[in-house]
């Protein structure tokens, strides 16, 4: 069986490898837009935050024995704790000024943060075990689809719709929606918005540090592992709509596939198809796909 | 006078390196609705927004109640029971209109019950579900009231509600205001429409450069309309 003249198995394996970049990327680009709306700030670390999430499970594991699962679930709350005092220590003092400031803020923290796991662990990466319960193999009949690639995409499509229902369909989303839109009247309705923005930063970086560890066990745990997928990142923020929830999600996934398939049938071009779907969005939709015009 | 509830004294205030108000004093007594009238650029608006804590740089005396709110934030000030209306009315268009209504947070015992709301403005049941920005300038305006009656704040500060509305929506606005007015909230009021200010207001101030320069009980307003007229240039 074939499709376009390739086979079949090429084409659903380049197709899988698409929708779990994808996966990665709809997770990254959430929390990026997440910070966006409220924080009005690019946070440039947020690729580095990727990397120590992946770090924080090997290390918990190297370190203390401590597993796969546990690790899901407690590197994003150290990274997400990091990225609190880094709002309130860094970004805070800086939320009066020009948006640049803040991006170049982050731009050198992901700097520092690189160097710092470079200097110690080196660049040719460290492994991380596929946890037991995720070994071995489907078989779909026309092809052989690992599990643990499986549950990366079900787990990042279940963050996913969790974050945007809560985004969308909560009081606490309204709340975030509207101090977006005017945060000095949300404040004087009495919402510590400060605080909302504070955790609201420690939860993007949180999903950022998640991402990292569903990778982990896929590409080797390596300190420049952040920086080769922030650029993609960002091109698809871009293209989903600044700040926009649903945009991230959607364009994180469809870009995914978009990539994959572009390696079946013009592997040369697969690199920069992102960047020239941008290209093309800001030409024709400036605002992006789910962007609201300004 | 009753007691008062609200009293403002020396209030100055900056917007970066403008001077926008040099020493406002006027206090609001308990269940009372005073006016601030004045030109455009006078300072009212400001005044609103440095009651309310949304002017940092500001300086004098703001108490309510026996709490002095000049150093505190905005969200704590919100919290010691004033609500703020704003000038064109603020309504969230990421919202719907549901969410607009209850999205201020309660702040106190003895607000109005949602059930109470939808009774006095029926328009916001039925639209419930729309976006909040596809109501109309006058449904929205009541939306901008009618979220803050729910929270039990008892100091209403209404920054031109009336702005831009037909007269047929601006006499139903006054009917709300009267209403509110019996069922004992306070409300300090910014308007540009002196007839409208005239019909509700117990006491005016009339605000220029930054300061209270002359103000009037209802019933001196008669007596006084040519200067009225005059100082608002009317």
């Amino acid at each position: 069986m074939a499709f376009f003249d390739i086979p079949l198995p090429v084409f659903m394996g380049q197709l899988l490898i698409g929708l779990i970049n994808g996966a990665f990327y709809a997770v990254l680009s959430l929390g990026l837009a997440l910070i966006f709306g409220l924080l009005n700030i690019v946070n440039f670390a947020h690729g580095a935050l990727y990397m120590v999430g992946a770090f924080v499970a090997f290390l918990l594991l190297d370190i203390a024995g401590i597993g796969y699962w546990p690790a899901l679930l407690l590197a994003p709350v150290i990274v997400g704790l990091f990225g609190i005092v880094i709002e309130r220590l860094l970004l805070r003092p800086l939320a009066e000024l020009d948006h640049l400031y803040g991006l170049l803020l982050t731009f050198g923290l992901a700097l520092l943060l690189e160097g710092a796991f470079r200097h110690f662990y080196g660049v040719s990466g460290e492994r991380y075990a596929i946890p037991d319960a995720l070994q071995g193999v489907f078989n779909l009949g026309f092809m052989f689809l690992p599990v643990y690639r499986a549950w990366v995409i079900v787990a990042s499509l279940i963050v996913c719709i969790a974050t945007w229902l809560l985004i969308e369909k909560t009081r606490l989303g309204a709340t975030m929606r509207a101090a977006v839109e005017n945060a000095d009247l949300v404040r004087a309705f009495g919402v510590n918005v400060p605080l909302l923005v504070t955790v609201t930063y420690g939860f993007g970086v949180a999903l950022a540090a998640f991402a990292g560890v569903l990778a982990a066990p896929i590409y080797s745990v390596n300190p420049l592992m952040g920086s080769n997928i922030i650029i993609v990142v960002f091109a698809i923020v871009v293209i989903g709509g600044l700040g926009s929830i649903k945009g991230a999600i959607v364009s994180g996934f469809l870009l995914g596939v978009c990539e994959g398939l572009t390696r079946v049938f013009w592997p040369e071009a697969s690199n920069i198809v992102i960047f020239v779907v941008m290209a093309i969005v800001l030409i024709v939709r400036p605002a992006g796909l789910f962007g609201k015009a300004a | 006078m009753t007691e008062s509830l609200l009293s403002v004294e020396g209030l100055e205030a900056w917007y970066d390196e403008s001077h926008i108000l040099h020493g406002m004093n006027f206090t609001v007594g308990k269940g009372e609705i005073v006016t601030l009238l004045g030109r455009n650029g006078a300072g009212k608006t400001t005044t609103m927004r440095s009651i309310m804590g949304l002017v940092r740089k500001r300086t004098g005396s703001v108490r309510f109640g026996a709490v002095e709110t000049i150093g505190l934030s905005a969200n704590q000030i919100a919290r010691a029971g004033i609500a703020f209306c704003p000038e064109e009315r603020g309504i969230f268009s990421s919202l719907t209109v549901k969410e607009n209504l209850m999205l201020p947070p309660v702040v106190a015992e003895g607000g109005m019950s949602v059930e109470r709301v939808y009774e006095l403005f029926p328009i916001l049941k039925a639209r419930g579900a729309s976006q909040g920005t596809k109501l109309s300038g006058g449904e929205q305006q009541m939306l901008a009231i009618a979220r803050i009656l729910r929270t039990g704040a008892h100091l209403l500060l209404l920054d031109e509600p009336t702005e831009g509305l037909a007269p047929v929506i601006v006499e139903q606005i006054g009917q709300i205001i009267e209403k509110l007015k019996e069922e004992g909230f306070t409300i300090l009021l910014v308007e540009q429409n002196f007839r409208f200010a005239e019909a509700v207001g117990d006491r005016h101030h009339i605000v220029e450069h930054g300061q209270v320069i002359d103000s009037f009980e209802r019933h001196e307003v008669e007596a006084n309309r040519e200067k009225i007229t005059g100082y608002l240039g009317v």
